[in-house]
């Protein structure tokens, strides 16, 4: 299939959908449809790190929830325009991603995947332990950010803000993957000595990518905390950040599609089971189908699913 | 007053310290032998203790529930390697993380349909529910020592078995270079199996240990999974010296930290400080210690790896 052509039926279907569910009087999936696009953010930008910079990041959560508790304490303490917030935002992601990534982008492989996870879980204990915040309870937020001069408690609003960031992100990406920045990046992913040995300064663009993926997961954060008006520890939990990894896996490692892919089909295969009208009374378990499913992923579509999508188009 | 206290620290870390190593030792195998991330090593630790839970009930007896939930543990390891690890080792470490990820949602639902959502209790075995006194006149509880007890002689057995006999001769080797092990003619596939039995029963053993003092309840696994791999990447992958001396060493610094520095901070800063930066920074202790080590020695402090 042509590229633009499933391209556009996607952008297509995400700019209806709201509409449908609206004459559908279900106004629950809109909102629901709005935490499947933030986590596509949040996914695509590990996909970043994971995908095309071969950094198996384990830790994504803490810039995710770093984006999230700023825009929380902010409001918190008064400041509620994004204009203010979401900045701040995506520059404490950022800064957190660049102090963290300094110094655990000197080590490799496994090491590298426990050491990301260790400050994840250095950040997770800050926040429980940030008694003037919240602590382990996190924060409620009285209203969603302001500053558009439309109210962004509009689900409708909100969904197509929030659907606009992520296509404004996706596009940054594509250009970003496409242009020599990208092509190095993937160049150190595939034979990092080769990278080096041309001249390329390889731990500063492994930094650079790194960060970039912290500030777009803060961003997400940001949004994510905004969809449910409240911040929580939970936010930077490493089962967070595995939920994100397991994601960009399940839709494809290095797919280009392969963040938001797999961010509809976890999500949608949760509220699937956790709705009650299809499995009755043992919705309460649906972890157990969830979990089943990706068995059978792992192991009939090593690719994941963009990646199996795309070897049969080929 | 404060000898006691320190003396009383010093013995819950070490309890601490051992409970993790158990947890740990079968951890590191599996990483070091099998370059697999096992992120089902916490469930096993659930299922352990509430197999535990369950049979010490049905028979009355902590002590002749004990063998048994660790030989129905084993056996369930045993069928999990089998059935799906063995695929998976071949695969990268991110396939291992989502199949591992699915593997700890099956269980915990699993669990939660066979004993419900309420967690279960446990109680000590008879005898040791009360406190000792122990030299110098300090109280302390009796099955806080017999979990010490319990992790110096496994500790011991391992140490025997790993340096002594023919088959931690082959662990030794399948960790160190398994493609040579391979050539060599041991059979790995085999060996993995029973690696894996092992630590699952050793995984059964802390849970069933730590049940009596923690709540057995679904999610139990996933916390303590990751001050196992704390521990490990401290240790080195694959050395079960360095998991114990790791799992000693995040005991000591996690019980020491969470007792004593509110206390030095309480000297140090005003009461408004000291009350927020205490357990802030104590929680955040083992991770720092983990940052250090593998920013100093990447490949942990008794690399197995030659």
């Amino acid at each position: 299939m042509n590229k633009v052509l499933t391209t556009g039926i996607v952008l297509g279907v995400a700019i209806v959908f709201p509409l449908v569910m609206h004459v559908l009087d279900q106004a629950f999936y809109i909102s629901f449809a709005t935490r499947i696009l933030i986590y596509a953010m949040a996914a695509a930008s590990l996909n970043l790190v994971l995908g095309y910079g071969g950094m198996v990041s384990f830790g994504h959560a803490a810039f995710f929830g770093a984006g999230a508790y700023m825009v929380g304490i902010l409001a918190f303490e008064g400041v509620t325009s994004l204009w203010l917030s979401w900045p701040t935002a995506i520059a404490v992601a950022a800064l957190a991603a660049l102090a963290i990534g300094a110094i655990s982008l000197r080590t490799r492989g496994v090491y590298f995947i426990m050491i990301t996870l260790a400050f994840a879980q250095m950040m997770y204990y800050v926040f429980v332990s940030m008694k003037a915040y919240g602590g382990d309870d996190g924060l409620s937020l009285a209203s969603r950010s302001t500053g558009l001069g439309v109210s962004l408690s509009n689900d409708f609003v909100w969904y197509y803000l929030v659907l606009v960031l992520l296509i404004i992100i996706h596009y940054f990406l594509h250009r970003l993957l496409g242009s020599r920045f990208g092509r190095v990046i993937e160049a150190i992913r595939e034979n990092e000595t080769r990278a080096t040995a041309i001249g390329y300064p390889v731990y500063r663009y492994k930094l650079l990518c790194f960060v970039i993926s912290g500030a777009i997961a803060g961003l997400a954060g940001a949004l994510i905390a905004n969809q449910t008006s409240y911040v929580g520890p939970a936010l930077l939990h490493w089962v967070q950040s595995g939920t994100l990894m397991i994601m960009v896996i399940l839709g494809g490692v290095g797919r280009f599609w392969g963040g938001p892919v797999g961010a509809v089909v976890l999500l949608a295969l949760e509220e699937l089971f956790s709705g009650s009208s299809l499995l009755g009374p043992y919705s309460l378990h649906w972890q157990l189908p969830v979990g089943v499913i990706l068995l059978a992923v792992v192991l009939l579509a090593p690719q994941g699913i963009a990646g199996a999508f795309a070897k049969k188009s080929r | 007053m404060t000898g006691i206290l320190f003396l009383e620290q010093s013995l819950n870390s070490l309890q601490f310290g051992l409970m993790l190593f158990l947890l740990a030792a079968g951890l590191t195998l599996v990483f070091g032998i099998m370059d697999m991330i096992n992120l089902a090593h916490g469930s096993l630790y659930m299922i352990g203790a509430y197999l535990m839970a369950s049979i010490a009930q049905a028979t009355g007896s902590f002590w002749m529930a004990l063998p048994l939930a660790l030989i129905a543990t084993a056996i369930v390891g045993a069928l999990l390697e089998i059935s799906l690890l063995r695929r998976l080792y071949e695969r990268d470490h991110l396939t291992q993380v989502l199949a591992t990820f699915a593997v700890i949602l099956i269980a915990n639902e699993v669990v939660r349909i066979i004993w419900g959502n309420q967690s279960l209790m446990l109680n000590a075995p008879a005898g040791l529910t009360g406190p000792v006194t122990l030299p110098g006149g300090m109280q302390y509880a009796s099955y806080r020592l017999a979990i010490i007890a319990v992790g110096v002689l496994v500790a011991l057995v391992l140490y025997f078995l790993v340096t002594k006999t023919k088959v931690g001769m082959l662990v030794r080797a399948g960790a160190s270079n398994r493609e040579m092990a391979i050539a060599m003619g041991v059979n790995i596939r085999r060996l993995f199996t029973i690696v894996f039995a092992t630590g699952a029963a050793l995984c059964a053993l802390a849970g069933a240990m730590l049940g009596p003092i923690l709540a057995v309840q679904v999610g139990m696994g996933e916390n303590i999974l990751i001050l196992a791999f704390v521990v490990i990447v401290i240790g080195g992958i694959g050395s079960i010296r360095g998991a114990l001396v790791g799992a000693l060493l995040v005991g000591l610094v996690d019980t020491m930290g969470r007792a004593l520095l509110p206390i030095a901070f309480a000297k140090m800063f005003p009461p408004q400080v000291a009350s927020n930066l205490g357990p802030a920074l104590s929680s955040i202790l083992i991770y720092v210690l983990m940052a250090a080590v593998l920013f100093f020695r990447p490949q942990g402090l008794f690399p197995a790896r030659g």
